[in-house]
């Protein structure tokens, strides 16, 4: 076979393309992800993508996927067009996506079962045939024993099992894997590789692509393309890449297809020989850590002399990171005693830690700072005395070569200077002692052997001791000694060169290997031995060759009430396991219910006042006892004179202060003018205009009574009265009124914020994909969201309205049914508001302000909750109009005060189903089904 | 050196919020915008009420009460039917019916005081409960005046002599102004305290200041006084600028004394902010976190309706809550012109309450950024 030479596609056999890209192009903002990519992907065989992280292999991936929209140029897969809606809804059961990250298709609150099950029904699968296929998978890729752990809280190398069984269950005739081993133990990852290999051994028609950053994973592929910045290399299988390069390994082969000017920074890492000291610089002693049940760190041992290389390899999650946490302090332990330089770690030791410089996973750097800025920080934070910080931080900047970047801010950084800005910042104060978690993690290999000469340089020539932790064979390699971790436990720690004599194997891989074997037989026992798996695979096999028989149903182009009900099923079973948002769910609204309608109130009751009385005589204390008696004012101790009146008005003590001029009663009984005077706080003018109204009421009463009762004589007629029927709420309490409003605010803006984040936060964590890549269709992905969140919202309707009776005591006069009704379409409304924030929102933040802002507003503004809506102008009354709290609230109302029922209130349904099928409308219309 | 220590701390704090513009611009939304429109928003009077007038007269006398409905404090008023009224009523298309009796023109005439019926839709609170006074003045007017010879002049014998304190007039936008300023105090130290610190979990650097030689307690104490120094000038600012400048709002007392007091709730607010940090692993949580606490705060604080007239039970748990205390200061000081003899148990409960809570969340620091990170 011919080797098809890059950036042309002429070369390739025509047949045999899965897939085919001719000048494609794709841009993120300013950053240019794939330039001009000319190439065909061989079907039927297993075709590698290499290359370091950022160079535009997972957009490739997503582009052939259907993930990623086509911006430039054409991409074809499985025979069609991929700009092509149709062609992607017709491909897309057969195409399998694995995204890159650690579980980053799965729901870590789901269990592994639930996992594989949501996607079972997304593809329409019906229950037996589920359970049967759900079954092979997980038998055969070991996870059978953990089906019930949350996926969250697998190892790294299960998560991707995982990731793989439920991308496999629909039998795609495209398996797309993005860095599916990244990050994973050597065990895993040569399990894993064995996996694909036996399920293509089953299913040899179909093919796989696979991007990866390890070079020795390479070699086990068909077929490779090599890629650098947004630009094929070359393409071949990996013979001839090798013999074309002329180098020994992929990874040679690779550098030295790099351009020149990217070579000429790269030479072999040559660490020296070191001379034992002796001196102790870290010891652990029976190290353990428990995170309640779960054992995080057990029983770990080490020495570390001063300027030893000392590596700590394992897959994510084995629990590397939470060591050196320990040592550093960070966590305390929970049994064993951890030392450095032969002081016990204690958080509260602020010495030894000026000793120590560290480097945590994804470079935790002050984005907001400037190269120079993160230095100077640091270097300060670090007490270094103040003349030494210039010369400190410029040396720094010279050995790791940031003069050019000194000014710029550390986003901007690609990812190797950004790495060593880190390392830079953690050496800023001399440091004895360097521990480093997985610094090189996502660096291109050139950049990481760089990094390598520095460590070698430091520990050589500074004597650091340095700690560093890798899931790199090759840096565990470069290491004096390495410890081989694995589930918490250390399983070996030795030179790399004597474990691989120790094993008498080839390389320090296998010897690996042969550790994680002996460990992974010794925590299953015996039941799980390697003849017992193949045993049971293929038990399994056999009992699974009927199920693969049966051809999948062509999936359902239209409306699937099984996927969209999949949907649901998993929105609920996540909203159960998450504390939070369950408690806003179902506690927020009575919360906030109380709260508004207590604090919301405009009865004024039990107002202060005191008297001034300078008559002291009987008739000016029935003149008091008049106002103390009714329940709108609660009497304080008198007035003395009026500094006293000036200070308790001052501190707020008393809201009104009544003075009673000397003679009051001689006068009255007189019947001369007198002027009784009334100070009232304005401080809060509503309650000032209430003080004064309520006064002046129960002044007029009073005389109305004194002419009664001393002259026999009728008040003077007026020519008309005036009778006022306050109607539904006589007495004009404000719960009775605030109360309805109060259930149509919290049943808009709680399921609304709700369903916004349940969208959002699948774009946050990266699991929208899975709605990209599967036949769900935009209705259904929006209607099985939207469904939990209904009913939740009906749950609330209850409890709001049970409370609204029993606890505030106001009763529901109308129809329930009525009010019922109106609620569910309301509550529709509301989450189909929540779905539509949702399709413009990216971060969880957002939703959750945007939710707040957009309901809030016209709600408690435009929707008659304070001014009706024909009271309002403009804009407001527009909004106002068609808003659906407007047309519930007149349905809350009407059967809470006014003892409505559906036939009084039938004018009010209709707006609120046009609302609802407007909204729904519109959130389909905007919901895109690929990345932009 | 603890005192270097924090200085540098806060300002880095100081930078990471002046490159952070979505920040800054919410700060500066919410110290003018949003309370220039809250001042002025409420209108100080009844507008557009929607009113219908039921007329059995039809005499020249029900034509002037009719007549005498207009804008801006009520919509032109629908003549309709006795029938007509109880539907309309209720689907809330009016607030007020009036029904004026038949031969209504003739008994007032005669001197038979006849009555006029005032419907009032008592679920739409405010506007019922002024608006109804507006309505009987009114018409009490009306029919006085075309009855003339009634100019009602005899000065009853006991006369109420009403002086309001500190706002004569009963201006609605002062308090409004003062108390939205307080509000957005409150919220926007909680939002940029809090995301300050989850910003820095998220991105995993407060590990590394807990490696370094820095205590959680200089770690918090940067974050409080540059927080809190950030929203003291940018309410200072709002105080001069919007409320005294734009929206001419007399302030009475001691300014300098409300900033001191602006300050002690700063450290309350941010303290609680930084507790609640403690608790939430995103800036998502933090949200849904400060839903349910930022609101009962706000809203029970007195700031909305008087404390007194709300239960018992709510007054004596609010008073944990530094917001109650916030907003009798504010009210003493800006309102009633109230000097620190007067307003210091406000200063000290202040001091007390961010104390307790800085204490606690001391206490959780180092043990949940550890555990969650």
């Amino acid at each position: 076979m011919t080797i098809p030479p890059p950036n042309n596609a002429s070369g390739a056999p025509d047949r045999a393309a899965v897939a085919r890209l001719t000048d494609v192009g794709l841009r993120y903002g300013k950053t240019c992800a794939l330039d001009a990519v000319t190439l065909d992907l061989p079907a039927d065989r297993m075709v590698g993508l290499i290359g370091p992280d950022g160079v535009g292999k997972s957009s490739l991936l997503a582009l052939v996927s259907g993930v990623r929209r086509v911006q430039v140029g054409r991409v074809e897969a499985l025979g069609g067009d991929m700009a092509n809606a149709a062609h992607r809804r017709r491909v897309c059961p057969r195409i399998a996506y694995m995204p890159q990250g650690l579980g980053k298709n799965l729901y870590p609150t789901l269990s592994v079962f639930e996992n594989v099950d949501f996607f079972g029904r997304l593809f329409g699968h019906g229950r037996a045939e589920r359970d049967c296929r759900i079954a092979d998978l997980l038998a055969s890729t070991g996870l059978a024993p953990f089906a019930d752990r949350p996926a969250g809280k697998l190892s790294g190398g299960m998560k991707q099992k995982l990731g793989l069984c439920c991308s496999l269950i629909h039998d795609p005739d495209l398996l797309v894997l993005d860095e599916p081993t990244t990050g994973v133990d050597p065990l895993s990852r040569r399990q894993f590789w064995e996996l694909i290999d036996r399920i293509r051994d089953d299913r040899p028609g179909m093919s796989v692509v696979v991007a990866t950053a390890y070079m020795d994973e390479a070699a086990r592929f068909d077929w490779l393309v090599a890629m650098d910045a947004g630009r094929v290399l070359a393409a071949g299988t990996p013979r001839e890449l090798l013999t074309r390069t002329g180098t020994p390994s992929l990874e040679a082969a690779f550098i030295s297809l790099l351009p020149l000017e990217k070579r000429s920074v790269h030479r072999d890492v040559v660490i020296p020989a070191r001379t034992a000291t002796g001196e102790v610089a870290i010891e652990a002693v029976d190290l353990t850590k428990r995170f309640g049940d779960f054992v995080a760190v057990e029983g770990v041992n080490f020495r570390i002399e001063r300027g030893e290389i000392f590596g700590f390899l394992g897959s994510n999650g084995c629990g590397k990171t939470t060591t050196m946490k320990m040592l550093t302090g960070l966590l305390p332990t929970s049994d064993g005693h951890a030392r450095l330089f032969g002081h016990e770690v204690d958080a509260n030791d602020i010495e030894t830690r000026r000793q120590v410089g560290y480097m945590s996973q994804g470079f935790s750097l002050y984005t907001e700072l400037t190269v120079r800025q993160n230095l100077v920080l640091h270097a300060r934070l670090f007490q270094v005395p103040k003349g030494e910080i210039p010369g400190r931080v410029d040396e720094l900047i010279d050995r790791f070569g940031l003069r050019g970047v000194i000014d710029t801010l550390p986003d901007s950084l690609p990812l190797g200077q950004r790495q060593r800005l880190s390392l830079a910042v953690a050496l800023v104060h001399r440091p004895q002692l360097l521990i480093l978690d997985e610094p090189t993690s996502g660096v291109d290999p050139v950049a990481r052997d760089g990094f390598w000469e520095q460590l070698a340089d430091l520990s050589r020539r500074d004597k650091v001791t340095i700690f560093v932790s890798t899931h790199f064979v090759n840096e565990a390699a470069r290491c004096d000694r390495i410890s081989l971790m694995h589930a918490g436990r250390v399983l070996v720690s030795d030179r790399p060169t004597a474990l691989v004599e120790k094993r008498g194997t080839a390389t320090l891989e296998e010897a690996f290997i042969g550790y994680l074997e002996e460990a992974a037989a010794v925590d299953r026992g015996p039941e799980a031995g390697g003849q017992k798996q193949g045993a049971r695979r293929r038990e399994s096999e056999e009992s699974s060759r009927g199920s693969r028989g049966v051809t999948l149903p062509a999936p359902d182009s239209r409306f699937s009430l099984r996927r969209l009900l999949s949907y649901s099923r998993r929105e609920a079973l996540e909203l159960r396991r998450d504390p939070i948002r369950l408690a806003l769910a179902c506690l927020g609204s009575v919360v906030l219910m109380f709260v508004m309608g207590y604090g919301i109130s405009m009865d004024v009751e039990n107002l202060n006042f005191a008297v001034l009385d300078r008559d002291q005589t009987t008739a000016s204390r029935d003149y008091v006892l008049n106002l103390a008696g009714s329940r709108y004012f609660t009497e304080r101790p008198p007035v003395t004179d009026y500094e006293d009146l000036d200070r308790r008005m001052r501190a707020g003590d008393v809201s009104m202060v009544l003075e009673i001029p000397p003679g009051f009663g001689r006068d009255v009984e007189r019947g001369r003018p007198v002027q009784i005077g009334i100070w009232v706080d304005g401080a809060m003018p509503a309650r000032g205009e209430t003080v004064r109204s309520y006064v002046q009421g129960v002044h007029a009463q009073w005389q109305a009574d004194v002419a009664r009762r001393r002259l026999g004589q009728r008040e003077t007629a007026v020519p008309a009265t005036i009778e006022t029927r306050f109607r539904y709420n006589p007495d004009i309490k404000s719960v009775v009124s605030m109360v309805p409003a109060v259930i149509a605010l919290m049943l808009l803006q709680i399921p609304a914020m709700l369903t916004a984040l349940s969208v959002v936060r699948e774009k946050d964590l990266g699991s929208i994909t899975n709605f990209y890549v599967t036949p769900v269709t935009r209705l259904e992905f929006l209607l099985g969201k939207q469904l939990p969140y209904v009913l939740l919202g009906m749950f609330n309707f209850l409890l709001l309205t049970a409370f609204a009776v029993t606890v505030f005591g106001v009763p529901l006069k109308g129809s329930f049914l009525a009010l019922a009704a109106g609620a569910l379409v309301y509550v529709a409304c509301a989450t189909a508001m929540g779905l539509l924030i949702s399709t413009f929102t990216r971060s969880q933040v957002a939703a959750i302000f945007g939710t707040a802002i957009l309901t809030m507003l016209p709600a408690m503004q435009f929707s008659g909750v304070i001014d009706p809506v024909s009271s309002l102008e403009g804009g407001g009354a527009l909004i106002g109009g068609v808003y659906p709290t407007t047309h519930f609230l007149t349905i809350s109302r009407g059967t809470f005060s006014k003892a409505l029922g559906f036939a009084d209130l039938s004018a009010s349904y209709p707006p609120l189903l046009i609302a609802y099928a407007v909204l729904l409308g519109l959130s389909v219309a905007l919901l895109k089904k690929q990345e932009a | 050196m603890r005192a270097t220590t924090i200085l540098r701390l806060g300002v880095k704090e100081l930078w990471s919020l002046a490159r952070d513009p979505a920040m800054l611009v919410l700060i500066a939304f919410g110290f003018t915008a949003t309370i220039y429109s809250a001042a002025t928003a409420i209108p100080e009077t009844l507008n557009k009420a929607p009113i219908a007038v039921v007329d059995y007269d039809q005499s020249p006398l029900s034509e002037r009460i009719t007549g005498a409905f207009y804008p801006p404090q009520f919509l032109p008023p629908e003549r309709i039917t006795q029938a007509e009224m109880d539907a309309r009523m209720d689907a809330g298309r009016d607030t007020f019916a009036l029904v004026i009796p038949p031969d209504f023109q003739r008994d007032v005439l005669a001197g038979r005081s006849p009555a006029v019926q005032l419907n009032v839709d008592a679920t739409r609170m405010s506007q019922a409960f002024n608006g109804s006074g507006y309505v009987r003045t009114i018409v009490n007017q009306e029919v006085q005046a075309f009855v003339q010879r009634y100019r009602a002049d005899a000065r009853p014998p006991v006369e109420l002599d009403v002086r309001v304190l500190s706002n004569p007039n009963l201006t609605k936008s002062w308090f409004q102004a003062v108390m939205k300023l307080v509000d957005m105090i409150t919220m926007l130290a909680i939002v940029i305290t809090g995301a300050a610190l989850i910003r820095e979990r998220e991105r995993g650097t407060i590990e590394h200041l807990l490696v370094m030689p820095v205590t959680p307690f200089e770690i918090m104490t940067s974050k409080v006084w540059s927080m809190g120094l950030v929203v003291l000038v940018a309410s200072g600012f709002s105080l001069f600028a919007v409320v005294r400048g734009l929206l001419s709002v007399p302030l009475q007392g001691s300014i300098p004394l409300f900033l001191c007091g602006v300050a002690v709730h700063l450290f309350a607010v941010t303290s609680i902010s930084i507790f609640m940090g403690t608790f939430a692993r995103s800036m998502a949580q933090f949200g849904l976190l400060m839903m349910l606490v930022l609101m009962p705060l706000q809203v029970l604080s007195g700031s909305v309706t008087p404390r007194e007239s709300m239960p018992e039970w709510v007054q004596t748990v609010m008073l944990a809550a530094p917001n109650t205390h916030f907003v009798m200061l504010s009210q003493g000081i800006l309102s009633r012109a109230a000097g620190l003899s007067v307003v210091w148990p406000q200063f000290l409960a202040l001091g007390l309450i961010g104390a307790a809570f800085f204490g606690l969340a001391l206490a959780r620091f180092r043990k949940a950024i550890a555990t969650m990170a």
